[in-house]
């Protein structure tokens, strides 16, 4: 799970609906693991698959003209229950990257700690993406975290985004947080016995 | 000039990381079965030891049958998923409320009703209803399988600071308008996502004069509305609430906490992020139409039509409609229902339980009605039992079951068939939430009882 991250150029999975929450993203009864393995094979699966069993092909991961390693949604990504199941399903059907107008909290710290970069892009941004991703679906994208930029190659827009700089060092150096956390327990006991 | 929020994040700040979120920390970790195996096993891997084992609570809720919890739970995965938290408090010296323990249920049902949430402190678990536990004037948060982890191995986490927010609800409610449905009509105006990277405190007369139990289910629904949390500032309605319970303190502790608990205010000159008003006397009874907590309307109402809709915003509302199998523009009222479920984090406790007795307190259940009646708590169950409850419901035809999370999100048996409507008194009405293909309808338990006798919606005032 922790694969360092710096600049990562890929093709684009549109997604275009606003408010897709954690139990589209994997539905509850898939939260019975008790390791983070295989959630991939079930990231969005009552719209994968219909209800017999058989593959959506009106669902845009069936889609074989569109691929890659970003997906692009729209806002509100990751609203709802905050089961990380949800970040492990992202990652582990290969997405590193995820495009949106605005996360929900929860999810968007899921996200970071699986070492999958969450991107919050302006609704135009946003919007021209969309309408780029679908006029050519070969559209690439660069996400550089170490710039703090995405740019649509399609039309050539960059914009910059919001990583506050521990997140950042973390995610390029392949760093969590426990390793700072279990670091610092002597900050802990100092804590603790200054408030008895 | 300082907000609730702002006394209790203060008074845990370990430290601030440079260029980096704050290292906070925290008194209370409730773990359940689903959130916390990862967490354990990457524990293990790291050959790390619980760091404060004795401010953990470990109890499962998510998987456990509603009926013969004394026998083994037949679905092996389900078994093994709680078998394994068991395991995980043993070996790393948790406290664990297993099943058919007196003092099992729904995490955010327990914690309160245990004493073990109190005022001022700093309380995260893997799940977002955490949320809940804000209503005794804690600082309380969901957070991460990952956070789990962090917490376990050194009682912190590491967290940005939210924005702080008030929502100000004046005025009296009205008859038949319940904590449950003030919180429909603050996400229905604010939408899912009118509080994301805010930290709520509700105030105002109308907030105010809500029981204990209210405020817990208003404080539930804040994630609802996207904010990291929500809460109320402690009053006398909170101190007799946790006065003699379990693990609260006793004697002069309870004293000394008392005089602690009563400073945490928002200071009259306190300045907020945002503040946000309503008027209780503009709410009635609430029921949401669509895939997600936000899209709800007062009963006696009609659902939206898209005008002045973003383009972007009619694709899922057309999609949620087609789902939900309603049309733009109409009435809910007079409906056919198939299901009714009472329970949940949200509406789980006591107080629910005497709401939907007192609609259908000598009236028969409809007979196209499949009612599931789950406590939140053995100890809630008790009380039940304890007021005489469960014989009106059983005169009604009702059947009270087990504790557990249940058909809120359908990881037990209790799943609601593909395509039945079903009213609910959880908190989410996400697509295939209560089981793939159910179509979900928020409501309070009264508006719930409402529809379990007349077998179709029904404004519960009508029944009162």
């Amino acid at each position: 799970m922790k694969q360092k991250f710096n600049i990562i150029t890929s093709t684009c999975v549109p997604l275009p609906l606003e408010n897709v929450d954690t139990d589209q993203i994997i539905p509850a009864r898939f939260l019975k693991a008790t390791d983070k393995k295989g959630f991939g094979d079930n990231l969005f699966r009552d719209w994968r698959y219909n209800a017999d069993g058989t593959l959506n092909k009106d669902f845009v991961l069936n889609d074989p003209t569109y691929g890659g390693q970003i997906l692009v949604a729209g806002k509100n990504f990751g609203c709802g229950s905050s089961r990380e199941h949800a970040a492990w399903a992202i990652a582990g059907y290969g997405f590193r990257v995820v495009v949106s107008s605005f996360f929900a909290d929860i999810h968007k710290n899921n996200e970071l700690n699986n070492f999958v970069l969450p991107v919050v892009v302006g609704e135009d941004f946003l919007k021209e993406l969309f309408d780029s991703i679908f006029a050519d679906p070969k559209t690439l994208v660069e996400v550089n975290l170490p710039e703090q930029t995405i740019t649509n190659r399609a039309t050539g827009r960059v914009a910059h985004f919001d990583i506050n700089g521990y997140k950042k060092h973390c995610l390029m150096n392949g760093l969590d947080d426990v390793d700072f956390l279990v670091g610092n327990r002597d900050k802990v006991e100092a804590f603790e016995a200054k408030r008895k | 000039m300082n907000t609730l929020f702002d006394k209790i994040w203060d008074a845990h700040v370990v430290q601030a990381v440079n260029d980096g979120p704050t290292q906070l920390y925290i008194d209370r970790l409730y773990c359940h079965e689903v959130t916390s195996p990862q967490a354990f096993a990457a524990l293990r891997e790291r050959g790390l030891s619980c760091f404060r084992p004795e401010r953990i609570y470990c109890m499962p809720d998510h998987n456990t049958p509603t009926h013969d919890q004394d026998k083994p739970i037949a679905d092996p995965v389900s078994r093994a998923q709680v078998d394994t938290l068991a395991k995980n408090a043993k070996d790393f010296g948790l406290t664990h409320f297993g099943m058919m323990d007196k003092r099992n249920g729904i995490i955010h049902v327990v914690g309160p009703e245990q004493g073990l949430t109190l005022p001022g402190m700093t309380i995260v678990c893997g799940d977002s209803h955490t949320s809940t536990h804000g209503a005794m004037g804690a600082v309380a948060f969901g957070i991460g399988t990952s956070e789990v982890e962090m917490v376990l191995a050194s009682q912190c986490i590491l967290q940005t600071r939210p924005k702080t927010m008030r929502i100000t609800i004046d005025g009296t409610l009205g008859r038949g308008v319940t904590a449950k449905d003030l919180a429909l009509y603050m996400m229905s105006r604010m939408t899912t996502s009118g509080a994301t990277g805010y930290f709520v405190e509700y105030a105002g007369e109308a907030v105010r004069s809500l029981s204990m139990e209210g405020r817990l289910t208003l404080c539930n629904l804040s994630i609802e509305m996207g904010a990291r949390g929500g809460m109320v500032a402690p009053d006398e309605t909170t101190f007799a609430y946790i006065k003699g319970r379990n693990y609260a303190p006793k004697g002069k502790d309870w004293d000394d906490a008392v005089a602690y608990w009563r400073t945490l205010r928002s200071d009259d000159d306190a300045v907020f992020d945002k503040e946000v008003r309503f008027d209780a006397a503009d709410i009635e009874p609430m029921i949401t139409y669509g895939t997600n907590p936000g899209m709800g309307i007062g009963i006696s109402s009609s659902i939206p039509t898209e005008e002045g809709m973003q383009e972007a915003e009619k694709v899922s509302f057309e999609k949620s409609l087609l789902y939900m199998g309603f049309q733009a523009g109409e009435s809910l009222l007079g409906k056919p229902v198939d299901y009714v479920f009472l329970g949940a984090c949200t509406n789980g406790r006591i107080e629910d339980f005497r709401a939907f007795a007192s609609i259908v307190k000598g009236k028969k259940k409809a007979a196209n009605i499949i009612a599931w009646l789950v406590p939140g708590s053995w100890m809630v169950d008790a009380q039940i039992r304890e007021e005489g409850l469960d014989k009106i419901l059983e005169e009604a035809g009702f059947e009270i079951r087990q504790p557990g999370c249940s058909a809120c999100l359908a990881m037990n048996d209790d799943k609601i068939p593909a395509g039945k409507y079903a009213v609910s008194t959880s908190n989410r009405n996400f697509e295939g939430r209560q089981g793939p293909g159910s179509r979900t309808l928020l409501a309070s338990p009264l508006t719930a009882a409402a529809a379990a006798i007349t077998g179709v919606i029904t404004d519960p005032r009508t029944l009162m």
